[in-house]
């Protein structure tokens, strides 16, 4: 028996205006929802060039849910992004070249070389590098949202999980303390079905995940995810609600992963039908559409808006691939902070 | 100066420095109502309000994550396990994310995560554990072990003055059986730096926490030689010039330690000496170390798993003898 309230489709142009979008605010969207599958894209060409160590993981499909959540955060709230979730990079305005730095080691990525891959985040922007300890990092979320609960800061926290990693006590504990304290964060489950091989019924047993806040004292929402003004809409509603005093929120956003779990997994396990199905529903056409029949997106402003994109991730990856590799010599430095580096924008 | 036990020593230090720092905030399980199981934080609630002394659920993971995450925002979070041994449940939180974060992404984390730690009143397997050891191996994570109150007082303010993950390991066994004088005013006791229980120039024994009391009444016991007692007070980073000078002075050394020997700090200790004093030394270097099992319960078991101070004697003596 589902609990958790499925939310509506995104409405018409008169709805989006009244949750606070205009029609710039519309076609930003659509532009980082196709700058994150962009980089992402020629992320898998770096990586089939040999040009990225390691493994590759992209967040093909969740484009809608990542940039839909990201454009709902005030500019002083924090998140702490997964690796299906380039696009709150992306809104949050973590520079591309510096993604590719990433990607490829370099000197000029976030964590200069240090780690790798989506591994990453610009804490200037109000993010926190994930760990591969998934979902590690909803219990830190909860702890931004205690900190601003503390001194009474109007800020939200944002945690993302996906839905494998929601098996995991730590979504258990942080969930269950942020439910007791009434914290100021969202929880945000990118449910895309598959966690690596294993399908989302041997994953859990409610009907959906989102049918869980109930039993940690708040509402549960399952959202479409490829539906990116829908997951706005109730992101939205989530984070100003814990902005008020609301308390948390567990939005489920649904989606398929279109990929395999790394660039290395075909993905054979996913039955044909189901990413035929999905496709049909690719969170950017879907968009565009929706741009073109309510707000008359014209065939130029599309060739712009793309046009831009390009000529973005072009240069980014020319300056990214002028990024030195990192100095060995610097390895041993930093495992210990000093009182200087308390000085940043979280800490002051 | 006023005579303090080594929990209010804690108490104090953490109290004076909640007065003057509005970051600074405690979380734990039963730290408000009831002031923490050993009562350290008694009172906390009352003068600071439910928000910065915050019941938590039974929840380690959530203890820790949820300090790492308001450190990360600019708060001092004081954390405090029930007990040391279930810092296994929080095991994930430090190492994976505290402990990695600075070097990793650059963002510091600055935690003290109090553990009431150490044996010796038949609390079991699960009462009575040293496992600093354990977490002197990651990097990015500080180790403190005080002995006496004045440190206990001191590092408990260093620890939260510091910018990194500091684990503050307090011996239960010295919780209010050691007594000292302990300054009111405000002090800060470096992390990094040992202290020397006690001069002597026969043999030294290198050790830190409840075992510096064994190592002093195994020393009585032996009027007619000089032990020097060097008391290490943190093990990561630990204070490797003290040791060696002491190794040069008496040319002999015993490493002692509560926790199980293999792979007990102690290891590292005796091995750095090998390497760097190798030449200084007039006898093999000797370690006394629990053994390797979990902690017994029954009180004859327990005596036989903590160093005693027969087994101290015993080995100093073997040493000055050699």
């Amino acid at each position: 028996m589902a609990i958790a309230r499925v939310a509506e489709p995104s409405g018409s142009l008169q709805d989006v205006k009244e949750w606070g979008l205009d029609r710039e605010d519309l076609l930003g969207i659509y532009r980082n929802m196709l700058t994150t599958r962009g980089v992402e894209e020629r992320g898998h060409i770096l990586y089939r060039q040999g040009k990225i160590p390691g493994s590759f993981y992209t967040g093909r499909g969740n484009e809608a849910a990542s940039v839909g959540v990201a454009t709902a955060m005030g500019s002083d709230d924090v998140g702490t992004p997964l690796h299906r979730d380039m696009g709150v990079h992306i809104t949050r305005g973590v520079e591309p070249w510096r993604i590719f730095a990433q990607y490829m080691g370099r000197e000029d990525g976030p964590t200069h070389g240090r780690d790798g891959n989506v591994h990453m985040a610009d804490q200037r922007l109000g993010l926190i590098a994930m760990v591969s300890h998934l979902p590690a990092m909803l219990p830190v979320a909860v702890g931004a949202a205690l900190a601003f609960r503390i001194r009474e800061e109007k800020r939200v926290a944002v945690a993302w999980s996906g839905e494998g990693a929601m098996a995991r006590g730590d979504a258990h504990e942080g969930m269950n303390f942020a439910g007791v304290r009434k914290l100021p964060v969202v929880f945000i489950c990118d449910n895309n079905q598959w966690a690596y091989s294993t399908p989302a019924h041997l994953e859990y047993a409610v009907e959906h995940l989102a049918d869980r806040a109930q039993a940690y004292g708040f509402d549960g929402v399952v959202v479409d995810g490829t539906d990116v003004l829908a997951v706005y809409r109730e992101a939205k509603y989530a984070i100003e609600k814990a902005r008020d005093g609301g308390g948390p929120t567990l939005i489920e956003c649904q989606t398929l992963r279109m990929e395999g779990h790394a660039v290395h997994d075909d993905a054979f396990y996913v039955p044909k039908e189901l990413f035929e199905r999905w496709a049909e529903r690719d969170p950017i056409e879907r968009y565009r559409t929706w741009l073109r029949e309510n707000v008359e997106m014209t065939d130029d402003e599309e060739d712009e808006i793309s046009g831009y994109v390009k000529k973005l991730l072009n240069d980014a990856l020319q300056r990214a691939e002028q990024s030195p590799l990192p100095d060995p010599s610097t390895l041993l430095e930093g495992v210990y902070a000093t009182p200087e580096d308390l000085d940043t924008p979280h800490h002051k | 100066m006023a005579e303090r036990t080594y929990l209010q020593a804690i108490s104090d230090g953490l109290r004076q420095e909640m007065r003057r720092d509005k970051r600074v905030f405690v979380l734990g399980e039963d730290v408000g109502v009831y002031g923490g199981a050993f009562k350290v934080t008694l009172g906390f609630q009352e003068e600071f309000g439910a928000w910065r002394v915050i019941d938590a659920p039974l929840s380690e993971t959530a203890i820790m994550g949820g300090a790492t995450g308001a450190a990360i925002m600019g708060m001092r979070p004081v954390a405090e396990m029930q007990f040391a041994d279930f810092v296994s449940c929080a095991w994930d939180h430090l190492v994976t994310v505290a402990a990695k974060q600075r070097w990793r992404v650059g963002t510091p984390v600055p935690i003290v995560l109090r553990l009431p730690s150490g044996g010796g009143f038949s609390g079991g397997p699960f009462h009575s554990q040293n496992p600093e050891s354990s977490f002197a191996h990651i990097p990015g994570l500080k180790c403190v072990c005080p002995a006496t109150p004045e440190d206990a007082k001191g590092l408990i303010v260093a620890a939260i003055e510091d910018p990194n993950p500091v684990l503050f390991f307090e011996h239960k066994h010295l919780y209010r059986r050691i007594k000292g004088e302990v300054p009111e005013e405000r002090y800060v006791t470096p992390i990094g730096k040992a202290r020397t229980h006690q001069e002597g120039d026969e043999v030294s024994v290198i050790t830190w926490g409840a075992m510096v009391y064994t190592a002093e009444e195994a020393a009585k016991q032996l009027p007619d030689s000089s032990v020097e007692i060097i008391d290490l007070r943190s093990v990561m980073p630990w204070d490797k010039e003290a040791v060696l000078a002491s190794v040069r002075k008496t040319s002999k050394v015993l490493v002692l330690h509560e926790d199980t020997r293999t792979g007990g700090f102690g290891g590292e200790i005796a091995a750095t000496i090998a390497e760097e004093a190798f030449e200084d030394l007039d006898a093999p270097v000797r370690r006394i170390a629990a053994p390797d099992t979990p902690v017994p319960f029954s009180p004859v078991l327990e005596k036989a798993f903590i160093p005693q101070v027969d087994d101290v004697v015993r080995g100093l003596k073997e040493l000055i003898q050699y």
